[in-house]
């Protein structure tokens, strides 16, 4: 039996919208909500495999949806770094789902918190993943807007479940961020359309390049100042330590793994695909090191360790706009290496907070102690993320950074010694953080101040995070398969050519 | 492409006001600069769907002699672009009209309000405040055993006092900037 395998390109948006659909209707029965809900992303992480699989293997794969010609329609477009990007996000969101399916609660997480009318948690989990599938997999411009405002919209719903003080104020301040950059990228779009007449991105990056360098400039810069807001750089990166540390440990979890990184292949797309050359670089270096600077030692001023973890989230940030700035094959590539090794691994620690506030009542440093006799197995689960994130040989953070030195050392001008430099000491300071957390919270004796009640941990948390930390460390085994790849995808999304003939050959 | 300048100051007009009320402190007037920054970017597709005044749809009857194509009919793919963005929109204020709602029931005030963590954070930051710092020793002194400690020991509790009373004095700006903060919470609650 003949299967064309472009049937497969819209299955990850669609099989989360009507799961979402599904489980809003069942709503009022928790055990079937979650098996609506594990299913569906179950079904869509082995899509995502399967689409890794045929991508590497072969040629981009294209589609237009409802059939209509090029020109009209939207395309679906799967290439090596989208089905990468696909995977890794929804074996992500999978993982969050399970931690949240096992803390027993369906809805939102605090006991006093203010009871929800519907347990929303399940549905609007399920949208946020269609939309950052919609993001990844989208060949249109336009679209990819629309898939913004649907992972966007879902995330403000995660962020203020429960409608306490704290979350509405953090909300309130997050929606009005993320609502400004969703103004910027639609002006963008409306510009793009003015000058060339298409929204399509394989035809823009054909039609692109006739216009006068001013005018590509000014595009080129809309849509980065669009981008680079939802992305987290610096300057623009200050609305994410502000929102993030207030939402439930999945919440933030999958938020850390997910909303940033869809920025980031925004940026990486348009970049390579639309704008070749090197207008930007110098802003872009300069970004670059600043965010990883300003963000790491925003790190080590906090005293709870979510606000700690949104601060090396935002860091981290820089170190992908690094390799993307530099534009060569091998930047580009360990670019895109890191973005998978970071989605996992700082998604672990966020759920492992998660695990300590369910332990210890709290994440803040100055109520926290001795966890590591209390939690033994937590305390391993943060301790191999931690040390991955900071860098240590052999996980996959070192990698990735020796892939982005490289690339670097291979582009030589003064610039990029400088961006290196800025990516060693971050990495140090990095380790300072993560170290000063492990100090506090688990190793020292026990403080007085008596947490609030602590409850078990059950195996239904301990389980999803002890498979996502696996994850994280088959990185480190899978490193060569995965350079292989990553590197056949700089090629591909530096050369333009496999992506626009096979949107054009439609 | 020519366009008609009316509209773009219109649109730039509209984007303009748009962002002033962004940046105030009330999260109705927030609201209200988004809605306008929206219709702003939704007159940017209108003027780039071309010259106005042209044909919506053309039959087959008027075909004939009637250039098709760019030139012919309106364009309609901005118009569906408008129309989507407006939908979004839409849907964006009913959210944060709710969320207004909900500040108003939980706090009787509907601020946009500074991170609590992060002023404390810039607060520790003006008075030098190192006491959860690890690179000053919070246990209890060591019993001095020679000149050199004693001289560390009493750096380390003088100079930093010293220090705290010469920064608060050398930037007399930092020390408005806590309590202007501060003020700008009960503030807008006075504004009608």
């Amino acid at each position: 039996m003949n299967i064309d395998p472009t049937v497969l390109i819209p299955l990850p948006v669609v099989i989360p919208l009507v799961a979402a659909g599904l489980t809003l209707v069942t709503s009022r029965l928790a055990w079937i909500q979650r098996a609506i809900s594990g299913t569906a992303l179950g079904l869509v992480v082995a899509v995502s495999a399967a689409l890794v699989w045929l991508t590497d293997h072969g040629d981009p794969m294209a589609m237009v949806v409802g059939n209509w010609s090029v020109t009209e329609g939207i395309v679906l477009i799967v290439d090596r770094l989208s089905a990468l990007m696909l995977l890794v996000s929804t074996v992500v969101t999978l993982g969050v789902m399970l931690f949240s399916a096992g803390r027993g609660i369906s809805s939102d997480d605090d006991e006093h918190d203010g009871e929800a009318p519907l347990p929303i948690f399940h549905p609007t989990l399920l949208v946020l993943s269609a939309g950052v599938s919609t993001t990844f997999l989208t060949g249109d411009l336009f679209h990819m807007y629309v898939g913004f405002e649907m992972l966007l919209f879902a995330s403000f719903v995660l962020l203020t479940l429960g409608g306490t003080q704290d979350r509405v104020r953090a909300g309130i301040n997050y929606v009005l961020v993320n609502l400004l950059s969703s103004m910027v990228f639609l002006t963008a779009i409306g510009m793009v359309y003015a000058a060339t007449g298409t929204v399509n991105l394989a035809r823009l990056a054909q039609r692109l390049p006739l216009l006068s360098e001013d005018t590509q400039l000014a595009l080129q810069l809309m849509l980065l100042l669009g981008f680079s807001i939802k992305a987290a750089v610096f300057p623009m990166s200050a609305w994410l330590p502000d929102s993030y540390p207030t939402a439930s440990a999945p919440v933030t979890a999958v938020f850390a793994g997910l909303l940033t990184k869809v920025g980031v292949y925004a940026i990486l797309r348009t970049q390579t695909l639309l704008f070749p050359g090197d207008r930007v670089q110098t802003m872009l270096l300069v970004a670059a090191v600043l965010t990883m600077l300003v963000g790491i030692l925003g790190a080590v001023a906090q005293d709870d360790i979510k606000r700690i973890l949104s601060y090396t989230l935002v860091s981290h940030i820089g170190y992908m706009l690094f390799g993307i700035a530099l534009g060569n094959q091998a930047g580009v590539s360990a670019a895109i290496f890191y973005v998978v090794h970071h989605i996992l691994v700082q998604t672990t620690l966020f759920l492992v907070t998660g695990l300590v506030e369910l332990r210890a009542g709290s994440t803040s440093l100055k109520s926290l102690g001795g966890l590591i006799g209390i939690a033994p197995l937590t305390s391993l689960l943060y301790f191999i993320p931690a040390m991955n994130l900071s860098g240590i040989p052999p996980l996959s953070g070192f990698l990735g950074k020796v892939g982005l030195i490289q690339a670097g050392v291979e582009q030589g001008s003064p610039l990029a010694y400088v961006v290196i430099g800025g990516a060693l000491l971050t990495s140090l300071i990095t380790l300072y953080a993560m170290a000063r957390v492990w100090a506090r919270a688990f190793w020292r004796d026990p403080v007085e101040e008596a947490p609030q009640a602590p409850q078990k941990i059950t195996a239904g948390v301990i389980i999803p995070t002890a498979l996502l930390v696996a994850c994280t460390m088959s990185l480190t085994v899978f490193a060569g398969p995965l350079y292989r790849m990553t590197d056949a995808a700089a090629l591909a999304l530096l050369e333009r050519t496999p992506y626009i003939t096979a949107v054009l050959g439609l | 492409m020519t366009v008609s300048l009316t509209l773009v100051l219109i649109a730039g007009a509209l984007f303009g006001c748009g962002v002033t009320l962004l940046l105030s402190r009330s999260l109705v007037r927030a609201l209200l600069g988004v809605l306008l920054m929206g219709n702003g970017v939704n007159l940017v597709f209108l003027l780039a769907s071309g010259p106005p005044g042209r044909t919506p749809i053309l039959t087959e009857a008027d075909k004939s002699g009637v250039p098709i194509g760019p030139e012919g009919i309106s364009d309609p793919l901005p118009q569906a672009f408008v129309l989507t963005a407006i939908v979004i929109t839409l849907a964006t204020t009913a959210f944060t009209l709710a969320l207004a709602h909900r500040s108003w029931q939980i706090g009787r005030t509907d601020v946009v309000a500074d991170d609590v963590e992060s002023q404390r954070t810039h607060e520790r930051a003006v008075a030098n405040d190192m006491s959860d710092s690890d690179f000053v020793s919070t246990a209890e002194p060591a019993p001095p055993e020679g000149p050199d400690t004693e001289f560390i020991e009493r750096e380390g509790r003088d100079v930093s006092a010293e220090e705290a009373e010469a920064e608060t004095e050398e930037v007399p700006g930092a020390d408005d900037v806590p309590a202007g903060v501060g003020e700008t919470g009960p503030g807008p609650e006075g504004r009608p």
